[in-house]
């Protein structure tokens, strides 16, 4: 196996040199800018439009750029990466095609607020609007999607564009920013002078918060019986999980966190209640709806969290605290709205709050529903659990791994029976519910973290939109282990016709699949597949043993759903609970 | 249901009114009318944009707002005392038998006609909606031909902002 990928070798001599003003072209301009941005992986597909581009990219082995064999493996991996690292993630493509390619991995990114810098190439600037050849309008289909964009008509804007796309796209909330660059302007010559600063009238995001806000958390924390955190992808995203931790340890106020916030906080700890909403925890969905008061950090109150909103929290005086202004109000209108980077609130309301001395019925009363209603399946018959396999994963990387998932079945169970301890260890799609994201987002995870383990759990539906990247782990020797949790259907869709639609299972059998193993064999990928615990067991271990990528498949029963489950219009202390 | 006007001064960018309409369209609220033009300061446009909501539709749609980097400010004027007008013109089917009539309506309106063809009048009105509104109602019975309303600009009266 041969690794294709060239070490970086921008020096710092070389960097101070590209800071002296030089006339260059528009591709070498952007590239330059990469660097001095301090972008160190790229994800990219080539073609007419970044012809010039790739022109400049030849030999230039100053960030690395990896080929996926589709734009939709490299706009998840840039956003693996992003979210493994927490610096934005680069994905380069050409226009019409490519850049349409990209747009479900960009409105991946902009619902889970990723930090993502995307590179379009477009047609002359001559040819636009005349539906040239592989012409599309990608600023205008991203509009929604964005959190903004650039068409650039001027190659002197260039160096411009490239410094506030990479300001505006990590930092406030953060997300996608898109830059179209017509073939002629990545052509053109002019003298660049790199640019440090911004100067962007309308974008002040407001990091400091309210003090007065912050009082009135503070004395409801000491009045409040049953007070309960909410802790999403925010605070992972501001480098808050820290201060989460004193904050927690210092009121003993349980907390539960959302998908996106798994990791936020250890989930060994006793205040952890685990994830609340439609698949969240029988502990975690009860204190949410008996608590009377809900501080929310950095979430979003999805409704997948929430359940039916009119109902949710019933008796709660609720706080929200959020970067993002518009997210205040916008589901539940707050009694306490703090507008504010969360780990500096956290940072200024740690020193002034006291344990929540009037809450220790309330703990008690937490500690006995989780002894009550831990998460359980039944393991009894011979057939592979996938439950059992995910415990399995989480025992032998004793939950120092970073996981990616895909969509479905896999990807709750995932984020129940696996205890992360550190944020940005869990890699999932959660606003958007993206199907095939799991596997490419892995590899830009495995870019960003060389030395850690990676594991990407996808089920079989999803591994297959996107596996064609298992050619980019094989050339360039990306160590990710692969899991496929093959029940052989759709398993989340069939779930839903199992209990909701009266057991009629309209295409969800996915028959013709595959052989996994042969498909990774196929790219040179070491492929294992295990039907019982014993294999399991032994293909785990040798997965983890060998050297480079490695997928490994479990055939697990079809029929198992996911509880708890809280079905659509219930509120969320109306849960299935399964097997009773 | 409440009529808001809300000004927004933006960057006078290719594509500003597209992010700022889409916005609106994407986030469920609705455009009565949009008027976009050049604005006191060089490369800044003002929009001024009427929407039907309640006040925390209205609180939404300021922040959302907010959040697109091309929009400098943005000012809730139907909080304010404000001046609120809109251009209309109306063409309106005159036989030459009918003109006085249609002349004491423009005048009472202090409108003005502003051509005169063979069977038809073209009107010109400048007022509030409701203004607007009613010399259209009255004008209907002659048969309107061609209508076209510009959408509401509006400021804040005296002093402030
Ligand atoms: C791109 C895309 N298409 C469709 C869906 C709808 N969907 C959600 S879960 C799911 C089934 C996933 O099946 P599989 O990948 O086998 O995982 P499992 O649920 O069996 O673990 C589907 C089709 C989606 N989330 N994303």
């Amino acid at each position: 196996m041969m690794t294709q990928i060239p070490e970086m070798r921008s020096t710092e001599e070389l960097r101070e040199k590209w800071k002296t003003p030089e006339v260059i072209s528009g591709s070498e301009i952007l590239l330059r800018s990469l660097v001095l941005e301090g972008v160190d992986t790229v994800f990219g597909y080539p073609g007419g439009a970044v012809l010039y581009i790739y022109d400049a990219l030849y030999g230039f082995n100053d960030f690395k750029h990896v080929l996926t064999r589709h734009e939709q493996g490299a706009i998840h991996a840039a956003d693996g990466y992003a979210r493994a690292s927490g610096k934005p993630g680069v994905c380069i493509a050409t226009s019409g095609p490519g850049a349409t390619n990209l747009v479900t991995g960009i409105a991946t990114a902009y619902m889970d607020s990723v930090p993502l810098v995307v590179i379009t190439g477009n047609v002359f600037s001559s040819l636009i609007g005349t539906d040239a050849f592989q012409e599309a309008d990608i600023t205008g289909i991203t509009m929604p999607i964005t959190k903004h964009s650039y068409l650039v008509r001027n190659v002197e804007d260039l160096p411009r564009i490239i410094h506030e796309a990479f300001h505006i796209a990590s930092t406030g909330r953060k997300g996608p920013v898109l830059i179209d660059i017509p073939k002629d302007v990545s052509a053109a010559k002019t003298l660049f002078t790199p640019v440090n600063n911004v100067n962007l009238r309308g974008y002040n995001p407001r990091t400091v918060p309210n003090k007065l806000q912050l009082d009135k958390l503070v004395r409801a924390i000491s009045e409040a019986e049953r007070p309960i955190i909410i802790a999403g992808g925010g605070v992972i995203y501001s480098g808050a999980h820290e201060a989460m931790y004193e904050f927690v340890k210092r009121t003993e106020i349980p907390i539960t966190t959302t998908l996106l916030g798994l990791g936020a906080f250890p989930s060994g700890d006793e205040l952890w209640v685990g994830m609340p909403g439609m698949h969240g925890t029988y502990t975690a969905n009860n204190a949410i709806q008996q608590c009377d008061l809900l501080i929310n950090i950095g979430a979003r109150f999805d409704d997948r969290v929430t359940g039916k909103l009119d109902g949710f929290a019933p008796k709660a005086k609720i706080v929200h605290i959020d970067i993002d202004p518009a997210e205040i109000g916008k589901n539940i209108s707050p009694d306490i709205p703090i507008v504010g980077d969360v780990k500096t609130v956290l940072e200024m309301l740690i020193p002034e709050v006291e344990r929540a001395s009037k809450a220790d019925a309330w703990r008690t009363q937490i500690a006995q529903w989780k002894l009550d209603k831990p998460l359980r399946y039944n393991d009894e018959g011979k057939v592979l659990k996938p439950q059992w396999v995910i415990e399995l994963i989480n025992e032998t990387t004793k939950g120092e791994a970073i996981v990616t998932t895909d969509v479905g079945q896999h990807q709750m169970w995932a984020a129940q029976y696996y205890k992360f301890n550190h944020p940005r260890s869990f890699i999932t799609s959660g606003g958007l519910g993206t199907m095939g994201f799991g596997f490419p987002s892995a590899i830009g995870a495995q870019m960003a973290n060389p030395d850690r383990l990676v594991v990407s759990i996808n089920g079989d539906g999803g591994m297959q939109m996107c596996s064609q990247e298992l050619a980019i782990c094989a050339i360039n020797n990306i160590p990710v282990k692969i899991v496929v949790i093959n029940n052989e259907v759709l398993g989340m869709v069939r779930q839903w016709q199992n209990l909701i639609y009266e057991k009629r299972y309209s295409y969800t059998d996915l028959a013709g699949s595959p052989n996994f193993v042969k498909l990774a064999e196929a790219y040179g990928v070491k492929g294992i597949r295990a039907t019982t615990k014993e294999e399991a067991r032994a293909a785990w271990q040798e997965a983890l043993e060998t050297p480079g990528p490695v997928l490994v498949e479990f055939l697990v029963s079809k029929d198992e759903n996911v509880y708890p489950m809280v079905t659509q219009g219930s509120t969320i202390d109306q849960m299935l609970m399964g097997d009773e | 249901m409440e009529r808001n006007t809300i000004s927004v001064l933006v960057n006078d960018q290719p594509g500003v009114l597209q992010r700022v309409s889409g916005l609106f369209g994407r986030r469920g609220f609705n455009i009565e009318s949009i008027t976009v033009g050049q604005s006191e300061e060089a490369g800044l446009s003002r929009m001024v944009i009427v929407t039907l909501g309640d006040d925390d539709q209205l609180e939404q749609i300021e922040k959302q707002l907010y959040k697109l980097i091309d929009v400098i400010k943005v000012v809730d004027l139907s909080a304010k005392p404000m001046v609120a007008r809109e251009l209309a013109l109306i063409k309106v089917k005159a036989d030459p038998s009918e003109r006085p009539e249609i002349m004491g309506v423009v005048e009472t309106f202090r409108a003005s006609v502003v051509d005169i063809g063979s069977t038809s009048m073209l009107v010109q009105v400048v007022g509030d909606t409701q203004k607007i509104d009613a010399m259209i109602e009255l004008l209907k019975p002659y048969g309107i031909r061609e209508l076209s309303r510009t959408g509401v600009t509006a400021m804040i009266r005296g002093n402030v902002q």
